[in-house]
């Protein structure tokens, strides 16, 4: 499973959806997550990816859409985007 | 050791149910309970004010114990003035004037800082009293109403008293953080409303509260699971069970109030002391923890043991 596909998973069990959002659709907005969610979501993103995320990092900006989340998950883990 | 050896408490008469508040916010009544965890929250009388609710948990708090303070800590984020703080009326009213009172202008943290700070002031001044009050209906529910900060907050004090020296629930050990980068993410100005970055707040609380407790558990090499009971901020169910989890602990270890009185912010970490004191049956030895996040952001945890 590709790293797009791992974190389409991970936010589909997170926020209880069958449904996929797209790309840049902002997760907040369109309900797929509330602050409890995101939360849950940071933790299984660290499980899933082995990283570990800093506290500065810990703010919904950075993890508003699937683009935002693999972006940042590829730099954390030194890999290209 | 420094020993904490009566807890008390006010909340005001006036409940303020779900389905009353639901009508208010055009919101869903089981929104309201899945956001939060609150079904009731208590509202303070118009003309009742922090120094009000304060004196009545001081009250409540020195009617167990004949020891009397040498000195008041009051915390509140949402006393009705600038200056003075309620701290030197609260002591006035409660017959104490002349001793030392002091304001802590802290939120969610108050009571867990006021503990912190008066067992470290105890062997100098003398017992001292934390009261932790709060009138946060004057603040969260100012129209126009915003549903995610109207759902959580009530109002109430709480209070305890530590002694220089045990027996009662000794001070082993505490933590206390603080950092302002994130000062703008959860704040009260002068004139309102409350302003709350909620994901940015639960991913900090989320993080922060459990790595405290595990610093504080693992310098005083005792795990997690040997404590009887945990007792935190009243923020929000869902933050208490993820706190929960994170340390593997059972949810039913920490002790939960807030369907009851939502989140008094500084009080509501000594009111919830202080009801779980009253009913739980402590043996010689068993360790509890109090643990608490909030505005600023501050964060931190305390180590007591039953002696």
């Amino acid at each position: 499973m590709s790293r797009h596909e791992k974190i389409i998973e991970i936010v589909k069990r997170v926020s209880k959806s069958d449904v996929a959002p797209d790309p840049e659709e902002s997760l907040f907005d369109s309900g797929y997550l509330d602050s409890f969610a995101l939360t849950d979501m940071v933790g299984e993103l660290e499980r899933e990816f082995d990283i570990a995320i800093p506290d500065a990092d810990l703010t919904p900006r950075k993890f508003d859409s699937l683009e935002r989340i693999e972006s940042y998950v590829a730099r954390l883990s030194g890999q290209p985007a | 050791m420094p020993a904490i050896v009566s807890f008390g408490r006010y909340l005001p008469a006036s409940v303020l149910g779900n389905d009353e508040l639901a009508g208010r916010l055009h919101v869903e009544v089981a929104w309201i309970l899945t956001a939060s965890g609150i079904e009731e929250r208590r509202i303070a009388l118009p003309d009742e004010t922090v120094p009000d609710m304060a004196v009545e948990a001081g009250r409540d708090c020195l009617s167990h114990t004949d020891v009397r303070p040498g000195l008041i800590l009051v915390a509140s984020g949402s006393s009705e003035k600038r200056f003075p703080g309620p701290a030197a009326e609260v002591a006035h009213r409660l017959g104490f004037a002349g001793i030392p009172a002091i304001d802590l202008p802290l939120a969610s943290t108050g009571s867990l800082f006021g503990i912190v700070l008066g067992a470290q002031l105890a062997p100098h001044y003398g017992p001292v009293l934390v009261i932790a009050c709060e009138k946060m209906s004057s603040a969260g529910m100012t129209e126009p109403l915003d549903k995610n900060i109207a759902i959580l907050f009530g109002d109430g004090a709480g209070a305890c008293l530590i002694r220089p020296d045990g027996p009662g629930l000794e001070i082993v050990d505490s933590i206390v953080h603080s950092d302002g980068a994130w000062a703008n993410d959860l704040q009260l100005g002068l004139t309102g409303p409350i302003h709350m970055n909620g994901p940015t707040v639960i991913m900090q609380a989320a993080r922060k509260i459990p790595v405290a407790i595990s610093e504080l558990l693992k310098r005083n090499a005792v795990a997690a699971d040997a404590l009887v009971q945990f007792v935190m901020h009243q923020a929000n169910q869902n933050l208490i069970d993820r706190v929960a989890r994170a340390l593997s602990v059972p949810a039913a270890r920490f002790y939960s109030n807030i369907r009851k009185y939502g989140n008094t912010s500084s009080a509501s970490l000594l009111i919830a002391a202080s009801e779980w004191h009253e009913q739980a049956a402590l043996k010689t030895g068993d360790r509890i923890c109090l643990a608490a996040f909030g505005a600023g952001f501050h964060w931190g945890a305390a180590l007591l043991t039953a002696a």
